[in-house]
Order: C-alpha cells, then structure tokens, then sequence
C-alpha cells in the first residue's frame, strides 16, 4: 500500500495453483450455489488476478520450460472458462436492489445500490452498497434505517477497503499456518464433535463477541440443546457492561437507554462521547444538530455540557466544558444529583415533587469554580424537566450510569428525552466475568474444543487474564476471523471469514431493528460467515449461509407471502418493526444501598483508556483509509500515543514525542508523549488498538499496544500511574501542526446572544470587495452555478466525509513517512482550531475541500491550461494536462491541492484495483490534484435529467461527504436557482465565505458557528 | 595572421590593463594562447576537473534517479511546493548576469577595462544559464512535457497559458541564453581564427577552423563583425533587465504574502547583478593566480567590480529595508505575519544571515584597503554568493511555509537530493569552466592587441 521508492511492496502473488483453485471449486461446489457466483467469480480475487496477471506472471517465470507449459494450461483453460462463463445462469437467490432495478440485467457502467448491513462490536449500521459490475467500491448510508438515516461514518466508509485488503487470510490453515482446506477442517471437526458427544459437549465453548444476530443465537441455541455441556463466552474490548451494570442497578433488570436528543433543549453529557463513538453515534448526531441548526426564524438552540477528561468530538462541541479527571466524575454526578434531589443525606429517595433547588449540597467542593458550575448546571437542568438529558459514556462505573437514570427520572425525561428497551445483545452478560470464567476453565483443563468467532482476544483480552498462555494448551481450538492475527497465531485452525458485503447475516441496530446482511460479491478468499460455522458445527456444513438466515426468519414469520416479506426486507435492509418498544421501568428505591460511595479523587496521574478514533480496538488496523485518518482532536495518523495536558506536560518536563514508560500495577509499556488542549490535568490518555504484533503490512508498526496495561481492574481507567521520561524520541505523524487561528476570521464563531443582537456579525469581520474591484471582465454563469455551503454550528469533525471523499475519488494514501513531509492526499480536510486558554480551549472544526472560487488563484498562474474554470463555475482539473510545476498550489490561499510527488496511486494490487470508482480517474506521479465537487455525480444527475428532457432538481447532486454527513452540514446546490437548499442558506446572516479579502469569491462558504453558553456561567466554554 | 585591425581607435579615460607592461601584439598573443595549446596539461587542471567531474557525476545519478521515482525524493512538500529547484534555478539565472552586462552594457558604455574579463564572464554566464536551465525542467512533476510550455502547432489544439508568469519565464531564460551563446560564439570568432593559424595539431587546426567559420581578417570581416557585435550588444542590453524582472514576476504576480510585491523586479535585477559579480570575482582571482594574468586582470578590475558589488548591495539593501518597510505600511495583517516570521519564525537564523551577509558584509568595501586586498575581495565575494543564495531561499520558502490558513502550515526540509542537485550543478558549472579554460581563450586575444595598439599610441601621445 505504501506506495514509497524505497519500499518495495512485496506482493503475495498467489501461485498458479490458483487455477487449480478455481477448477477445484468448479468441481466441488455444489450445483446451483457456484453457479450463481460465477458471474460474480469475476470480480472474485483469483479470477481477477488470472485475468490481469496472466502476462506479468508469466513473464517472470518464462526461463523455466514448466513456466511455458503452465502458460499454455492457463491459455487453454481461460478459452475453456470463457465458454462456460457464456453460459452462466442466472443467480438463484434474490439480491434486491435499493433503488433502481435492474432491468433485463445489470447496465454496464451504471451502478446499482443494494441494501445490507455493517456491525461494529456486534450492532449494525444499515448501509447501502454501491457496485459496479459486480464490485461493491462505495457505501451510502441507508435512509430507511434508523441508526443512518442515510449518514454513514468512517468505519463503514473504509469497510470496503478492508474487503479488497490483500492481507486478509486466504485460506483455511491449520497447525498455525499451513494451507489446508474446508473439508480437511470439516473432518477434525466431526472426529471432535464425536468425541463431545459422549460427554454432552462438556469440553466446548464457544467465544464470540457481543452477538446480536437472532439467527446465530438461535444456532447458538440449537449447539447448546445438542451439547447441553457446552457454554457460550462474549468479550469484546469495547463493550458497554457498565451501561447494562449502571441499568440493573437502577432498575434491577437488563435494560438500554435509548436517548431522543431531538427533544433535549439541555444536555448533560458526563465523559459521554456520544457524537462519535458507538454504535448509535450517527442518529444521535443526526438529532442532536436538530436541535442544534439554526432555521432561519427559530431562535432556540439546545445546550451541552459536557464533563470529562479527554477532549472529544462531543466536549468539542460543548456550550460548556469541564475537563476532570475521570475518576473525579463520579463525584460531580453524584453533587449534581444531590443539587437535583435525587439523594438526600446519603439515602435514596426519589423527591421529584420536592422543589430540589432548596437541597444544594455540592459534592465535593473541589473548588468554587466547580461547585458554581454544578449549582447552574443543575438549575438548567431543573429547568428543562421533561426536555432535559443526562447521558453518561461507558468509560464510567456503574453507579454513575445509575446515578444519570435516577437524575433523568428526577427530571422527568424519562419517556421524553430517554427511554429504556430491551439491550440488543442477545444475552447480556458481564463481558469481563465471562472471559474469566473461560480463562479459569481452560486453565483447569476442561476446554477441550474452543471456538472463537471473530474477535481477536489474545490481543483484546485483559493483561490479567492469561488468556494466550491457557490458549495454547486447548487441545482443539477454531477460529474464525478476516486476518491472520494474534488469536489466529495460537489457534490449530483458522477459517478466513468473510466480509459483510460477502455474506448473509442479520444483526440488530442499537435500537433493535433487525438489519439483514446480503452479499454483493462472492466471497474473495474462500472465507465462511458466522452462521456458516455454526452450520458446521451443526453437522450441517452444506447449508449456505442465505439458507441458514432465510430458514430463521421463515420460522419466524406469521404472514402469508413469505416471499415478498423477504424481498421487502431485503430491499431495505431492514425488517419493519423489529425495534425495540420502549418499556416501562420503575427505579428501585434501594439501588444506591448497593453503590459503593465513590473514591474521592486521589491524587497522582490517572489512565484512561479509550477506543482509537479510527481504528476502534484494532481491528481496523491495517485498513490505510482509516489509518491515514487524521485522528479527530489530535490529527494525529499511523501511531497512538499518550495524551497529556499542557500542564500536566510542562509538571512532568515531557515535550512532543518524548518516549515514556507508562507503569500501571507493575505492567508498562513505551509511548511518545502528544499533548492536547483541553486534556484534564494529570491523566493520561491512550487509545487501544495499535501495537499489533501480527497484523497485514499496513498495520505493522504502528503504535504501542496500550492493552499491555489494561486489566481487568483498570479496565477504563487505572489510578496510580507512573509515568517515567525514557530520554528517547518518537516521530509521530501528524496532518497538522498550527493550532490557532493567529487571529485572523477563517472560523468566525459567536453566542446565540451576540447572533440575536448583531445577527451579521460574521460577515462583518471582514472586508468583501465589491463586485466591480476586478480587472477581469465579469463573467455569467447560465444554467447550472454549483455552491456549497458548510455548516460549521452542526459540523462535528467526524471525519466521516474524510474517507467519504477518499473511498468516492480513489484518493490514495501515502504512508507515516510521507504524512509527515506534509504530503497526504486528503482533498478534504478537518481544519481543527483553539482558541483560548490551553486548559479549557474552544475548539473548532472546519472542513476545508476546494472552495472553487470564482477568481480562482490557481488558474492563471498554470502554464499550459491544465486547471480551468468551466462555465457551472467548477474549478476543474485537468489530470492529462497538467505537467505539474505546482505554482497552482503556491497561489491557492486555501492549500487544498495535492500532488502526487511520488506514485501513490494502487496500481499494481489487483484485489485493490478492485475497489477504484471507475467514474473517477486514477492520477499518476507528478500531477496535481483535488475536490472536483464530485464532478462525476454531477455528470450522472445531468445525463439522468437530459435522458428525461428536464433540468436537475435541487438535491439530486450529492456529493460524497455531503451523504456521509451525519447531521447534513454540508448542502450542495446550484446558486442560480433561487429555491435551492444552498441558495437559501446561503442567504442567511451566518453565511460567510473564507479569505474573501483576496477577493477569490469562493463558491464554498461557511455557516458560522454559534455557541449556547449559559450566560450565568460567563462565556467562557468552562 | 592580421596584425592591424579595422576597429575605431577610441580614447578611453578608464585605466588600461597592460598600460606599461611592454607588452607586444605578440607577446599578448603569445602568452594567452599559449595556455589554450601547450601540449602538456597541467596536473593541477586534471586534478581540479577530475573533481569537477566526479561531482558531474553526482548530478546525473541525482537526476536519474529523480526521473525515475519523481520529484517527491525532494524535500518540497504541500505548504512548500517549491524548494531547492526554484531556489537554485533563481540563484544561477542571478549569476548568469553579470556576463551580459560586462559584455553588452559596458561595451556600448566603451568602458575599455572590461576587456580582460568580458570573455570568462560570458562563458560564466552561458554556463550559469545552463544550470539554471535544468532546473525548471528538473522540478516538474512530469518532465518529459516541459515542451507544453512552447507555443507549437498540435493536435491538442492547445498553447500555453500567456498569463502564468512560468511561460514568459520560459521566454525570457531561452532567450537569454541563446542571446548569450550567440555573443559569446561571435566574440570568440577571430581569435578562433587565431588559434587555428598557431595551433600544432591538425586536431587543433581542424575544429578551430571549423569554429572560426573561415575568418580570414579581412577589412570586411571586422567591418561586418563590429557591427553584429554592437547589434548583439544593443539587443544582449534589454535582456539584463528583463530576464531577471520577469524570474521576479513568478513570485510578484502570486497573491501570496512575501511574493506579492511590486519592488521585486528592480530588486532582482540589482540582487543579480550584485551575485554575478561576486562569482565574476570569485573565479578572476584564483584563474589570475593560477594562470599568472595580473598584467591583464589588474587590481583595477577587481577594485571596480567590488565597487560595483558595493553599489549593487545597497540597492539590494534598501530592497529589504522597502520590502518591510511596505509590509508594515499596508496595514496587512498576512503581509506582516510574514515579515514577523521571516524575522523571527523557524527560518529566522537563515534570514538574518542573508541580511549579514548581503547588507553588511559589502560595506567594508567602502574602504581603499579591502578593495586593495586580492583575498579579502574573494572573501567577500563567496560571502556574496551565499548571501544571495539565503536570499532566494528566504523568499521561496518562508512566503510558502507559513501562508494563509495556519492549518496547512508546515516545514521543509531538503534532503539528501536536493543538496545533491544543487552541489551537481555547481560542479557542473566549475567542470564547464575547466573545459573553457583549457581548451578556449580565457581572455580576448584580439581586444587584448586592440588595446596594447590603443595605449602604446596614447602612451606616445
């Protein structure tokens, strides 16, 4: 992937032997089910590389007189192949597209969108997959489905990355490595299973990750009535115990919180990052700039407080922000509960009726700063009863989860602002508990077959828990899982898995709704879904995974017509009316007789450990969209490190990039040191998921292992933190290295208040030439004039229109080496600002892609015509034309062109030629780049309205980070019709355009960004 | 062999070079020609372009290799799309100056004691010109279309932009140096026809004769000679101030702060002139030593052309001073950003070490015993040319480096290649230099009897 000189990729070729792969499928598969996939086999990775390597392969092994009869093999086979392709049939199973249909078949050069699914941690995101002729290279999001609502993030965006990635494990091995096949496995299986039988299966467990599938329970189930002796473990790293602990103590039964932040006015978000992080992150956005958009007549504006120790997207965002430490939050939830009346000297009473203002106790003073911000947020809170809403993240102990349930009971949010549904994992178990019970059981030696689907638990697992080390001594252990990884390292047998857009699942969306996976491709390596495993293990090996979750839900289904409610289903991704009905719920008036009062804040350095931004637990570590992704707040790409705060640095003499040695209960592990506004003192912050110490080409290398440190105990965050200078330097990579505006209005932000009173204020901050102080002669746009306009009051820098962009316009990555010269490729980017004091900074996001200006810059300083401006107003690039002398890139005062200094683009990959938008050229060496305004969906919506002899409607034209946008921030449009979205934004008060002053009268512009803070607090964000 | 010429004797107030030397038509030719055709070549000219060469060597591989893979071996990166390339292409075109105006401008001025130096000085510049010339080709993305920038018929139907500074760029450096070759090549003309009438070998006889295009000296010749020569020169004149002022134009026409200045053409011709004649100096005095040519490179010239090197540096000076001056004057907050950053960001060092090396290094020149002194004079002219080089770095990268949207801000840093190219050049054009000291007269035989004919009749006078 790393497209450097000095590098030299070293490609897996695989053998010739594949075409003995090939014809071995041929003869082995059953009937009608590799029929179906031929047509589908050619976009299939061996088929592929058959097709395009035939000549290179054979070039190289030419000497040899074996390499020319094995050229003549393959001449003769791919004649003979070409013949049955001819005569393929048709597929068997419905695959029913979203959209448009197919008509008599699919039409070369013209994309079809399917339905399916992606899951992270087991919760599905209903997505639409995007194919050309037969290649999914592009996911939407899918409208219909709850937790989209047509947006997608990051993850799903670079998900097709990982299909084509030439590192995911190819074939079925055994003995930790060596290629074997299915039916080899099928057959130690089945001696295995045997051997359970006569036991009851005592010897197996399966390990899985947080499963929300009801077709895998109910296989899990159906194992479980066949081998009553077997048990079922989950652990995923990421997973939401204190959630479910936090609602069974308030509750005393298994219950979800599902937040409506469209019908909160104030927010108390308590280290509760629910903007970007989790599986419900897209709608909550999606309805928390509900609130947040500023319509032309409404006024209102919601209002968040955020607390919390490591600055996220949601505290960037924040009206108010706290930084603590996060064991000190416990303690703040508990003064704002005491200040809400929801405690009362120590004894849980619920006194919703007592006017609670009058019970103001804060706990613990830490100081009068904080004790006054409790006391007001409080009264906000109080306020805005029944449109309120405390939420607390995952990083918290239980009883600050129940502490938020009984606040938002006290408020009477509940039923308005939150309510409570079954959890969407299956069996909601204690993650920890159960992989301990494992653990334990395998160290007693009563394991005997050991089942792990997905995951990677010897890298995941607590340091605690010797997983690994009993791992090894499982007589019999399978694992399914898409890479050759740790676990897999450890494991007799490996299975590739497959891909989402390769298989058939179902799973459930955080809010119950059952979301069905359909393949859009054959699977590229031989890989087997969950359920197909489970079949197997069934003794059922020959049922397809399409019969497995077509066969569960015919058993589930009551009506008439089967037929059409799978098709139905199908077609959107979804199965109506599956989500989860509110219930219910009555707080327990003892719960707090269980909760420990809480520590008061110790002193010295805590831990807190949180999910990677873009590369979750790891298991996106070697997709290079995702690791190239500049890491929201700290912009950061390649590495993780230890976030510090400015003080906390300056108190421990650590600058930028100094390696330390982080000790935690006797465990360490070596991290460069990156500072970040805005941190709470004395923590540190690591992100999981790097360190991999077996993992593809693109992961290897990157970053330390931050599970080295993770126990059982300090498995969010550990106290008593020693962090030890190693004197050593580490070169991080990062995408930006100025942080403040140095004054000048590129974000232009401001109070609800100072919008109210001087509602041009925006554009008031700077000098807009008139239209006449031009020497060029005026020019007029007829027809079409394209515009966008950016949100930046809605924008949250999720980054999800980053790779977006990436995956629509082949926009290659370049490696840690080239980041850090400065040489990325992102034609978009997240601006990411401070302003104010580095304890409590104001942050600002600002995505800046090509503003395509009117008087563009660029334009007349290229010699030879290579970028031009077209008559819709586009700023277009001319690849072929442009020699690259790069003075195009000198006068652009807004730096968003790119240029291929070295040969970035993947071209010599076959499995991720693959993925290439054909729509979009692929750029070589020595040639500028950047946005084009997806001018190839501009060009699909014009030849569309011009077939049916009409003009194009407003929002027909989506460019790709205009869909991915969660909160629909950024609008595109034509400005010369009056009634266009972008044209009416445009017109508002907060529109502004950046470095107008130059006078390059950009098409892009700005919605300025507009804070809520709570005047009783001061302006400040704290 | 024409002992007498047909030129004008003209009375010239300026110092002649071999006023009172006793030097002879004869002996003048005799003794210039001797180091083109002595048989032996010294040991230290094959020693020095043994080195050269190796360093020419350097500069193919370099390139070569910046072929293959492109130019991300460079440092330049997205702030700093332009580096070493530019910086070096800016520097030798500066150099390449000092040529043209020895030659063309103080020829129609008659300033007679530009004599003795006017025909290094011109092979300086053409060799300058050269290695200016790879580098804008060198540092494009896509070499092999550099010709796009030519307005040719073709079946694109396309020509070059005329509004981007890079195409008048192009003009003005091809012209330049063809204008330059041409002068040189005419000068060399009769004393061509010199060498082929002395030289030994039938080698020597052949190629010089060829080169000297069947000069026989005759009435006419020198007739029709003198007056191309004086076209050339009125033609070469213009040059001197456009060439530089359109290379400043790449930068001036930009809208980026630290470019977008309407003072760069006059303070690039001056700063060119200034860095053209340091090197002029920088090769004079050790030639002079080596070669023994006092007689004919006086202390007179270098005392001259560190007075034009003093001149020169004041103009530059109040460049920077104007320069600053309007950056604060405008009121633009990016203008003075950049001039607070040159003066005190990341670059800063590099900044003030221009400043000393340009501004105040010079001055001591206004004292008779440094302009009297052959080494303090080499010393301040290698200051010179690494002040000027500072200079055109400055104003590349430091605009670049820090621009509008403190986001995209970055750094660069040249790599290995970058130092390997511009060191190739340099060898380059010291190595060019040994080939024209050797094989070329280094200083004009004719002119050089045109003047002993000039100062024995004023002398008699």
């Amino acid at each position: 992937m790393l497209n450097l000189p000095q590098i030299k990729p070293v490609h897996q070729h695989p053998s010739l032997g594949d075409l003995a792969t090939i014809r071995g499928r041929l003869q082995t598969a059953q009937g009608p089910e590799y029929w179906r996939s031929l047509e589908e086999l050619a976009g299939s990775q061996e088929f592929q590389e058959f097709l395009h390597r035939e000549f290179p392969q054979q070039a190289s092994e030419w000497q040899d007189a074996m390499g020319r009869r094995r050229f003549l093999q393959l001449m003769g086979a791919s004649l003979a192949l070409a013949g049955v392709s001819a005569c393929s049939r048709q597929p068997d199973e419905k695959i029913v597209p979203y959209v448009r249909a197919p008509r008599g078949g699919m039409v070369p050069g013209k994309p079809l969108y399917f339905a399916t699914a992606m899951t992270l941690d087991g919760v599905a995101l209903g997505v639409l997959a995007e194919s050309y002729m037969g290649r999914p290279i592009k996911i939407e999001g899918n409208p219909q489905h709850p937790a989209s609502l047509g947006a997608t993030d990051a993850f799903a965006q670079a998900s097709v990355l990982t299909l084509y990635d030439p590192d995911r494990a190819q074939a079925v091995t055994t003995q930790r490595g060596q290629i074997s096949t299915w039916n080899a496995f099928l057959t130690t299986l089945r001696t295995a299973l045997e051997a359970q039988h006569l036991k009851d299966g005592a010897g197996i467990r399966l390990l899985t990750e947080t499963v929300t599938s009801p077709t895998l329970v109910q296989q899990i189930h159906t194992l479980f009535t066949r081998f009553p002796g077997a048990s079922w473990h989950q652990y995923t790293p990421v997973n939401d115990h204190t959630v479910q602990a936090g609602a069974r103590m308030a509750f005393g039964k298994d219950v979800t919180p599902l937040y409506h932040f469209e019908k909160a006015n104030v927010i108390l978000a308590l280290e509760a990052d629910f903007l970007a992080s989790g599986p419900s992150t897209l709608r909550y956005a999606h309805d928390f700039a509900q609130k947040r958009r500023l319509p032309g007549t409404s006024t209102a504006m919601n209002r968040l407080y955020v607390v919390e120790s490591s600055l996220s997207l949601t505290g960037a965002i924040a009206d108010h922000r706290l930084p603590v430490r996060p064991s000190a939050i416990a303690g703040l939830a508990l003064a704002v509960a005491r200040a809400l009346g929801v405690i009362a000297n120590g004894s849980a009473t619920i006194q919703a009726q007592v006017a609670p203002l009058s019970r103001l106790a804060p706990y613990p003073p830490a100081s009068e700063m904080q004790a006054h911000w409790i006391k007001t947020v409080a009264e906000d809170l109080w306020q805005h009863r029944g449109a309120s809403l405390v939420v607390v993240g995952r990083q918290q102990p239980p009883l600050v989860h129940a502490l938020a349930h009984a606040m938002n009971n006290v408020l009477g949010n509940v039923g308005h602002t939150v309510v409570y549904t079954t959890p969407v994992a299956a069996q909601p178990v204690d993650q920890l508990g159960s992989l301990r019970t494992l653990v334990e059981d395998m160290a007693a030696g009563r394991v005997e077959l050991l089942v792990i689907l997905g995951g990677n638990p010897v890298y995941t697992a607590p340091a605690d828990l010797p997983f690994a080390q009993h791992l090894i001594r499982v007589p019999l252990c399978l694992y399914l899982g898409l890479y050759a990884n740790e676990t897999s390292a450890l494991c007799q047998w490996h299975i590739p898995e497959t891909h989402y857009l390769e298989a058939w699942g179902d799973a459930r969306a955080y809010d119950g709704t059952v979301s069905l996976t359909q393949p859009l491709i054959a699977p590229l390596y031989n890989g087997k879904s969950a359920p197909e495993l489970l079949a197997a293990l069934l003794e059922q090996p020959e049922q397809s995974g399409r019969e497995i979750v077509q066969e569960y839900w015919r058993s589930q289904y009551e009506g008439a017509d089967f037929d059409q409610f799978w098709r139905r289903a199908l077609h959107d991704g979804l199965i109506a009316d599956t989500a989860f009905p509110p219930q219910e719920v009555q707080l327990r008036t003892d719960w707090l007789a269980e909760a420990a009062t809480p520590a008061a804040p110790s002193p010295g350095l805590e831990l807190l450990f949180q999910p990677d931004p873009t590369i979750w637990d790891g298991c996106f570590a070697n997709n290079g969209w995702l690791q190239e992704l500049p890491k929201p707040i700290t912009k950061l790409t390649w590495d993780n490190a230890a976030l510090l705060s400015p003080a906390t640095a300056e108190w421990l003499g650590l600058s930028n990039e100094a390696v330390v040695e982080l000790r935690l209960q006797g465990r360490s592990v070596r991290a460069p040191v990156w500072i970040v506004p805005g941190q709470a003192d004395d923590v540190v912050t690591v992100h999981l998921g790097y360190g991999r110490w077996r993992t593809g080409r693109v992961g290897a290398g990157t970053g330390f292992n931050a599970y080295t440190l993770r126990t059982s105990e300090a498995f969010w965050a550990g106290r008593g933190l020693e962090v030890h200078p190693t004197g050593e330097r580490y070169l991080l990579a990062t995408t930006q290295h100025h942080h403040s505006m140095e004054g000048r209005h590129l974000v232009r932000a401001g109070t609800l208040q100072q919008y109210l009173e001087q509602p041009y204020f925006a554009q008031e901050m700077s000098h807009i030439p008139q239209p006449q102080e031009t020497l060029y002669p005026p020019q007029d746009y007829e027809g079409y004039a394209w515009g966008m306009v950016i949100d930046l009051n809605t924008c949250l820098g999720c980054n999800a229109c980053v790779v977006a962009c990436q995956a629509e316009n082949n926009i290659p990555i370049v490696g840690k080496r080239e980041v850090q010269r400065g040489r990325e490729m992102h034609w978009l980017r997240i601006d990411r600002y401070y302003k104010g004091p580095p304890h409590q900074p104001e942050v600002y996001h600002q995505p800046v892609l090509c503003m395509h200006c009117e008087h563009a810059p660029c334009e007349v300083v290229c010699p030879v015509y290579a970028t031009v401006h077209n008559h819709e107003g586009l700023n277009d690039m001319v690849y072929n034309r442009c020699i690259g002398t790069r003075y195009c890139s000198n006068n652009c005062p807004y730096k968003v062109r790119r240029f291929n200094f070295l040969h970035y683009a993947e071209t010599h990959t076959p499995s991720l030629q693959l993925l290439h938008n054909p729509e979009v050229t692929v750029r070589s060496r020595g040639v500028m780049e950047k946005c084009t305004y997806c001018v190839q969906r501009i060009s699909a919506a014009r030849i569309q309205a011009q077939l049916e002899n009409r003009t194009m409607r407003d929002g027909e034209v989506v460019t790709a980070c205009q869909a991915a946008c969660p909160t629909g921030a950024i609008i595109f449009g034509d400005i010369n019709d009056p009634s266009s979205h972008v044209v009416r934004l445009k017109g508002t008060p907060l529109n502004y355009g950046m470095l107008t002053e130059l006078n390059t009268r950009p098409r892009t512009t700005y919605l300025a960004r507009l804070r809520n803070p709570n005047p009783a607090l001061g302006d400040a964000p704290g | 062999m024409p002992e007498d010429t047909g030129r004008p004797h003209v009375q010239s107030e300026p110092p002649s070079p071999i006023r009172g030397t006793g030097h002879t038509y004869a002996s003048v030719t005799d003794k210039i020609s001797a180091i083109t055709l002595s048989r032996r070549t010294p040991r230290g000219w094959l020693l020095g372009f043994g080195v050269a060469f190796l360093v020419v060597m350097v500069l193919l591989f370099a390139i070569t290799y910046l072929l293959a893979v492109g130019v991300g071996i460079w440092g330049i990166n997205m702030p700093v799309a332009w580096g070493f390339a530019i910086v070096n292409f800016v520097w030798w075109i500066g150099i390449g100056h000092a040529g043209t105006l020895i030659s063309a401008i103080l020829l129609l001025m008659r300033q007679q004691w530009r004599t003795s130096i006017n025909r290094f000085a011109e092979a300086m510049t053409l060799f300058a010109v050269a290695c200016a010339g790879l580098f804008p080709v060198l540092h494009l993305g896509r070499p092999w279309f550099f010709y796009w920038l030519i307005p040719y018929p073709n079946t694109m139907d396309i020509w070059p932009q005329f509004r981007s500074p890079l195409v008048w760029d192009f003009f003005a450096v091809s012209t330049y140096g063809t204008v330059s070759l041409l002068f040189w090549y005419i000068g060399l003309i009769p004393d061509f026809a010199t060498l082929r009438d002395r030289s030994q070998s039938s080698i020597g006889r052949i190629i010089y004769g060829m080169l000297a295009m069947g000069w026989r000296g005759a009435a006419r010749h020198w007739h029709r000679y003198e007056i191309a020569y004086l076209l050339l020169a009125g033609l070469a004149t213009p040059l001197v101030v456009s060439v530089h002022s359109i290379v400043s134009f790449d930068f001036a026409v930009a809208l980026l702060p630290g470019w977008h200045s309407t003072i760069f053409p006059p303070y690039f011709v001056a700063g060119a002139i200034f860095s053209g004649f340091a090197m002029v100096l920088t090769i004079a005095i050790p030639v002079r030593a080596v070669y023994h040519l006092e007689e004919f490179i006086t202390m007179q010239h270098l005392r001259n052309m560190a007075l034009i090197i003093l001149t020169t540096g004041l103009i530059v000076g109040y460049g920077y001073l104007m320069e600053a001056f309007t950056a604060l004057y405008s009121g633009n907050d990016y203008e003075i950003f950049t001039l607070y950053n040159r003066m005190f960001g990341p670059y800063a060092l590099l900044y003030w070490l221009m400043l000393g090396c340009n501004v105040l290094a010079p001055q001591v020149l206004w004292f008779r015993q440094v302009r009297g002194s052959v080494p303090l004079l080499f010393v301040i002219a290698l200051i010179v040319n690494v002040g000027m080089w500072l200079e055109r770095f400055t104003i590349v990268v430091t605009s670049l480096h820090r621009d509008f949207l403190p986001s995209s801000w970055g750094m660069y840093y040249p790599t290995i290649w970058d130092w390997a190219t511009f060191v190739g050049t340099i060898g380059l054009f010291v190595a060019l230099l040994f080939l024209f000291l050797r094989f070329l007269p280094m200083i004009s035989i004719f002119e050089m009897r045109e003047l002993v004919a000039e100062t024995t009749s004023s002398d008699a006078t």
